[in-house]
């Protein structure tokens, strides 16, 4: 590293090339805050600005593509194709996310006076997630998280007049920040082990010398905690029920997919690249057993508990543990096949869940609940909705020929042949999604075979918009279920991670 | 007198942390919950910065000065929440802001 000013300047200087989207985003993200003090009318043009602007960091990000693998920033920052793929999955999901507020009556005129500041503090969260994904120093993977911590805490507190909204908020940032000071704890013991913040650094020292076993594994626990709350993992999830509950429900959809997707691909990064197996195959810290347990119990708990819940949002939200718990299962093969799978299945659940919450959106937004009692008869009354919801559902649950159903085969297959360990958590992951057949399709049962309590059959379609942007997104899971191939290779190709260099 | 090594900033440290972590278990106060959460982070940041001073390397010192700015930036956010959980709840124990669990 060098230590006088003008050659970091220039590095600096040298590095800027590489960071164009995230410049772009931040750009964004202040022409937001200047529009939303100029303009008298913003719920409209602030969402389509931000839009353009997702669309120009989309290029910028596009460009990099044929990129050289890289550190830049004095070895802070990584542009590799895995992150490049992070990128546009934060992008898409961002996007939705805009889409879909537009649309919530929850956040809509009667609720929220000033909608500006929602749009710029998302934008603040997908430049933290940007960074989440490309971050290769433990100070930049803490400085991102935080990053996109305090932005989703403003964001899940946003109606703050709703006392749901507020207690969520609360519930929220005392979990999170409980573990992000875990997680500081557990990094400054790394850091005192190996005298090293860089990731490559700390996996070049740990190969080449004989470190403190108990220490290094309570450290990578300790980090484990901060991760695993952004994933919404058990033990860590304690949160996200109360929190998809609470928070308004655009917001909870991009929760679940966008902060979820950018703890796994900080989790990846950090596990695969500081922890590596050692030239004998052995793990410094065995992160793989810890990971198999916590998957299990993911998967377990997260699908048994889903079956008592009546609120749509909180049976979301304990179905997205569980899928924490697969998603993990990729993870812990440490293999391409493995990291593979975990990226398309990432790709697959931003679009079956962003789909699910929107569905719920439009209903809410029509019949005034998330109950899953109040669903009934809506087959009838809402043809095209519940339609889509009973898309999104199928791929949730992993049944073909969604998308869904793809990712989960990616994953189940790439645990086979690894040993009985593996064989075993890809039987239990089987076994759960049956159960979890269970409780989704309790939805489609209510709305399909129930009669309304009150006998109402006047049907109440939502807009123009909302219909083309469901069928859009029930096109893309049935689409991407059938042909499959072609983001499949982009995942495979994007499996491409700056290691060792 | 011995001097004061490297043993005794992490032992500190160790039970700031613990102490923090024994708070935010038992204290129902909203407040004093982000209070224990203050005293991880700064026991997180004495243990960089001791080992920045016993290393040699820099990136301690560094890592634990955007940590400060951090703890702060945090804490703004979560008085903020806290005030608005005060209006609407009239309290801030978190044992009674319980209204959505089935």
């Amino acid at each position: 590293m060098p230590n006088n000013l003008p050659e970091i300047i220039e590095q600096v200087k040298l590095s800027l090339g590489a960071f164009v989207p995230e410049i772009s985003l931040s750009a964004l993200f202040l022409l937001v805050i200047t529009l939303d003090m100029v303009l008298n009318e913003k719920r409209v043009v602030i969402p389509m600005v931000s839009l353009v602007g997702f669309v120009i960091t989309g290029f910028f990000t596009w460009q990099q593509l044929d990129m050289p693998n890289q550190e830049y920033f004095l070895r802070m920052h990584v542009v590799d194709p895995f992150a490049v793929f992070f990128k546009f999955l934060f992008l898409g999901a961002g996007a939705l996310a805009v889409l879909i507020t537009m649309d919530s009556e929850e956040l809509g005129e009667k609720n929220v006076a000033n909608i500006g500041e929602y749009y710029a503090v998302l934008i603040a969260m997908v430049l933290g997630m940007f960074l989440m994904a490309s971050a290769s120093d433990m100070l930049m993977m803490f400085l991102a998280l935080e990053l996109v911590s305090i932005s989703s805490y403003i964001l899940t507190g946003y109606l703050k007049h709703q006392i749901k909204s507020s207690e969520a908020s609360l519930k929220y940032i005392i979990y999170g920040a409980v573990s992000s000071g875990l997680m500081v704890y557990g990094m400054s013991l790394i850091y005192g082990l190996t005298g090293q913040t860089n990731i490559y650094e700390i996996a070049k020292f740990i190969s080449a010398n004989e470190v403190d076993e108990v220490t290094l594994t309570l450290a990578a626990l300790l980090v484990m905690g901060g991760f695993g709350y952004k994933i919404g993992a058990v033990p860590f999830h304690f949160w996200s029920p109360d929190v998809y509950e609470g928070a308004p429900t655009p917001v909870t959809a991009f929760l679940s997919v966008g902060s979820k997707a950018a703890g796994f691909a900080m989790l990846i990064r950090f596990f695969k690249v500081a922890i590596p197996a050692e030239p004998t195959g052995e793990l410094a810290f065995d992160w793989v057993n810890f990971f198999a347990l916590i998957a299990l119990v993911s998967m377990l708990l997260g699908n048994f508990a889903a079956i008592w819940q009546s609120n749509v949002k909180r049976m979301l939200a304990y179905s997205s543990i569980a899928h924490a718990g697969y998603l993990l299962l990729g993870v812990l093969v440490a293999d391409d096949l493995g990291t593979q799978a975990v990226m398309f299945y990432l790709a697959a659940y931003t679009v079956m869940t962003v789909g699910a919450f929107y569905v719920v959106i439009l209903i809410a937004n029509k019949i005034g609940s998330d109950d899953v009692n109040d669903y009934r008869g809506l087959g009838k009354r809402m043809p095209l909705t519940a339609a889509a919801l009973t898309v999104f559902l199928v791929s949730l649950t992993g049944l073909p020929p969604t998308v869904g159903f793809i990712g989960k085969y990616m994953i189940f297959t790439a645990l086979l042949g690894k040993g009985t360990v593996f064989l075993t958590l890809a039987i239990i992951g089987v076994l759960t999604s049956a159960v979890s057949l269970y409780y989704y399709f309790k939805i489609p049962l209510n709305m399909y075979l129930r009669e309304s309590e009150d006998g109402a059959e006047t049907p109440m379609e939502s807009s123009a918009f909302a219909n083309a942007l469901a069928a859009f997104l029930m096109i893309l899971t049935i689409g991407f279920g059938l042909f499959f191939t072609p983001l499949a290779n982009f995942a495979k190709n994007s499996v491409i991670m700056l290691v060792m260099n | 007198m011995p001097e004061i090594g490297l043993n005794h900033f992490l032992v500190l440290s160790a039970i700031l942390f613990s102490l923090g972590l024994f708070g935010i278990m038992t204290r129902r106060n909203a407040v004093v919950v982000l209070m224990g959460v203050e005293l991880i982070l700064n026991a997180a940041n004495l243990n960089l910065v001791a080992f920045s001073k016993f290393n040699g390397t820099m990136s301690g010192v560094m890592f634990s000065m955007f940590g400060i700015i951090l703890a702060a930036a945090e804490a703004a956010v979560a008085l903020a929440i806290v005030l608005n959980i005060y209006a609407r709840f009239k309290t801030v124990d978190i044992g009674e802001i319980d209204t959505m669990r089935e």
